[in-house]
């Protein structure tokens, strides 16, 4: 890269969300590599002296690495944009439409991807209509195994999967602890996959599958954060034909959701070859251990080329815009 | 025909040195029957299958990750240990730490003994005077904070299988120690008074009647981690002398000792059975961990164990540490300087208990004399370790109770701490705390009487909070 398209880059990580710790991890490695491809990167915890500061630094370029509500609710974004410093990644409006879980797969099935019935409950709901009455209703409705998980947040916190239906009311008081609106979705049973979506300023292109192997069964926080727990198959070994429908319905969930520059949805390919929308992320993990690194890589690219390209492409905005 | 990745679990394959077929297929790459490498599965860690037995538990954990919050200024956190260095004049260590400098320049940046420097040893004895020990120089060997004197003593006795006894609950880093020395923590009940000799007395004969092998009983007598309580002096005696007819080694764990708020602590267990007792002290909470010393006291035959145990961990504890702290005691007041701790901690106790008294008057809790900490107990619907992310969206962080056991009680309790924040933030921790205390059992009386609310009892530990927790 030439001296003149290195950048002054601020990586936002940590925050107060429940993801903190996981948003630390991707954003040190999002700087060491945008380092590592020239660029000019402070680090910077969210706090009470950022937007003064960003507003007498002017950066180049903001690159969030924030998760859980510091980040994908989409205020921080809003300010960014109020501010005039350009970020990677989504818009505040569009990031809110990924992070509300149950808005996200309303706008997909609507566009005809394929999404688990669900119910969406808040925790308003169980105390008007009496926990006993919508519990019966819930388990009538939804047969099988459920997954109970609170509507927005990340690295399966406050999801539990239900075999039992007894189990059912402690899992929604999981859920609850985390956020007042919680989702109980039908299991679907398959491999799970997530699809990695970068967008250069040439479309959104779907990176590699990345399969997805718990050694528990289950790709809990553990078996995230845990290298050796969890074995990774990039590319995926499912058939090519069903490969190129699960990165088909990530390229249209990235589009249908308003998502800019890098996303990743994540799906399970039941044992017919259909991907079931599980969510999409729009900060997704970029730790050691994160599934997007993993796609970059098996694209045959780096995460320094690719991560400098998206703060390149978030500055061009700037700069387009400038020029109007 | 492909191989999958090498994926048991740490500790499977120990002892079976890897193939050359193995290593590549632990980084990912398969060999086929004709030699030809194959892209496979990737588990991010091509030494998974190697680590050793006790490793098992080192492991990135939910609750863990949740306390990475308590870092940020919002968060009134009762969640560490931090002892309030503040409240030290900084003069005071700015000059030790020249005189050191300009006086002892070469010894304090060079190797040093196993055992610690001579003077500050000297001082020790004296330091532990004020609790009744009397004990020889030779005896005492310094370490990288006491955690490191307890990690040798584990190192020292324990065997995989065997048992240590512990109070109930007890102090969650040697917890941590003695599992990775794979042995069998067993709780021994407690109350107001300490450790119930009685209770001692049946958990050493039904362990005994399974041919159970007790290597050590370790107690904090004073001002406990996590409970908040101390053993009386009626009971020392007694708990001595069972041990001592039992033959079981008592490993007494005091850093506390001197931080009483009103009466002193009774006389350690070392100064009434020097021969039973290796005694283990810290400067941290006197002066400052930063400094990382501490030390053990030990029967000389143990004694010269821990030195060569020592000398292979880490050759010398630091010597400029070692020098700097010998110079602030020979130098300054120092018992003044825990008196002002003292001071310091016991306005924080009073904060912490009124505000739980007029927030949280459904809870119990203990009353401490002394020490960092408080232990709460909660009604049996309330589990601390499910509502701790309701805590983090309260921006208040408390330990949940199943730190301090290892067979996976205390979910009904926490532990609070009121060593770091000053009264004003206790008292707002503690009305956040309420809230969360609220919200869940408005949340658990939503749901009464649909079916079981609570997770299953889990055998086991939590992972050990982060040193550096607040």
């Amino acid at each position: 890269m030439s001296d003149s398209k290195a950048l002054y880059v601020v990586v936002l990580a940590g925050g107060i969300s429940h993801e903190r710790d996981v948003s630390l991890r991707s954003g040190r490695r999002v700087a060491d590599a945008l380092v590592a491809a020239g660029h000019r990167v402070v680090l910077r915890d969210p706090d009470a002296a950022l937007l003064p500061f960003l507003a007498a630094e002017r950066p180049d370029v903001v690159f969030p690495a924030l998760h859980g509500s510091s980040g994908e609710d989409g205020s921080l974004l809003d300010l960014l944009a109020a501010l005039g410093v350009p970020a990677v990644g989504s818009s505040g409006s569009s990031a809110r439409r990924a992070w509300s879980k149950p808005v996200a797969s309303s706008l997909l099935a609507e566009a005809g991807v394929a999404v688990p019935e669900s119910i969406v409950l808040s925790h308003e709901a169980f105390r008007e209509l009496g926990a006993s009455s919508v519990l019966r209703v819930v388990r009538d409705a939804l047969e099988g195994d459920l997954v109970v998980k609170p509507a927005s947040g990340g690295s399966a916190q406050g999801v539990t999967i239900v075999q039992d239906t007894n189990d059912l009311p402690r899992a929604m008081v999981e859920a609850f602890t985390y956020d007042d609106v919680a989702v109980v979705e039908r299991r679907v049973f398959g491999t799970e996959v997530a699809v990695a979506v970068i967008d250069t300023g040439d479309g959104p292109v779907a990176l590699p599958a990345v399969e997805i192997e718990p050694i528990a069964g289950v790709y809990s926080f553990q078996a995230r954060y845990n290298a050796g727990e969890t074995t990774f198959y990039a590319p995926s070994r499912l058939d090519a034909s069903v490969i190129a429908a699960a990165s088909d319905a990530a390229v249209l969930a990235h589009r249908t959701l308003g998502l800019r520059d890098l996303s990743r949805v994540d799906f399970i390919v039941d044992d017919g070859g259909r991907p079931w929308f599980l969510e999409a992320n729009v900060l997704p993990g970029l730790t050691e251990t994160s599934l997007v690194p993993l796609a970059i890589e098996a694209s045959g690219t780096d995460v320094s080329t690719v991560y400098s390209a998206l703060a390149l492409t978030a500055h061009s905005r700037r700069s387009s815009a400038d020029a109007k | 025909m492909t191989t999958d990745v090498a994926g048991g679990r740490p500790g499977t394959a120990a002892h079976k040195p890897a193939t050359s077929m193995e290593i590549l297929s632990r980084n990912g790459i398969a060999v086929t029957s004709d030699g030809v490498p194959q892209r496979t599965g990737n588990n991010l860690d091509p030494w998974y299958a190697n680590y050793a037995e006790r490793a098992a538990g080192l492991a990135a954990s939910e609750v863990r990750a949740l306390f990475a919050v308590a870092s940020r200024p919002e968060v009134v956190s009762l969640a560490g240990g931090m002892p309030f260095v503040s409240a030290l004049p900084q003069d005071l260590i700015v000059s030790s730490m020249q005189k050191v400098m300009q006086e002892q320049g070469p010894v304090a940046l060079q190797y040093g003994s196993g055992q610690g420097i001579p003077e500050l040893r000297e001082h020790i004895l004296e330091v532990m005077s004020l609790e009744g020990i009397r004990g020889s120089v030779d005896n005492v060997v310094t370490a990288t904070g006491s955690q490191q004197a307890l990690d040798l003593v584990a190192k020292l006795f324990i065997d995989p299988g065997d048992v240590i006894l512990a109070e109930s609950p007890s102090y969650v880093g040697a917890l941590g120690v003695f599992r990775s020395y794979q042995a069998n923590v067993v709780h021994v009940a407690m109350d107001e008074h300490g450790l119930i000799p009685e209770a001692l007395r049946q958990t050493i004969a039904h362990l005994r009647g399974q041919g159970r092998r007790i290597k050590f009983l370790y107690t904090i007598p004073n001002f406990h981690n996590p409970a908040g309580v101390t053993l009386s002096a009626e009971r020392r005696p007694e708990i001595l002398e069972i041990c001592r007819s039992n033959e079981i080694l008592v490993l007494e764990d005091n850093p506390y000792g001197l931080l009483h708020f009103d009466e002193p602590a009774p006389n350690a267990l070392r100064a009434l059975d020097p021969d039973g007792v290796i005694y283990l002290g810290s400067f941290s909470k006197t002066l400052a961990p930063g400094f990382r010393v501490g030390w053990a006291l030990a029967p000389h035959a143990i004694r010269e164990k821990l030195i060569l145990a020592a000398e292979s961990a880490i050759l010398s504890p630091s010597s400029f540490s070692q020098l700097v702290v010998s110079e602030y005691l020979s130098t300054t007041d120092w018992r003044a300087q825990i008196d002002t701790f003292r001071g310091v901690y016991r306005e924080r106790k009073d904060a912490m208990i009124e505000a739980l008294g007029e927030h949280l008057p459904q809870l119990s809790w203990t009353n401490p004399n002394g020490g960092f900490y408080v232990w709460v107990t909660m009604p049996d619907v309330l589990d601390s370790k499910q509502m701790l992310p309701r805590a983090v969206k309260e921006l208040v962080a408390y330990t949940p109770g199943t730190a301090f056991f290892a067979d996976g009680r205390g979910r009904h309790a926490m532990r609070l701490s009121f060593c770091y924040p000053t009264p004003e933030a206790i008292r707002l921790g503690i009305r956040r705390l309420a809230t969360v205390v609220n919200g869940e059992l408005d949340l658990l009386d939503t749901f009464a009487g649909t079916g079981t609310l609570q997770l299953p009892p889990s055998a086991g530990y939590d992972s050990a909070p982060p040193s550096d927790l607040k």
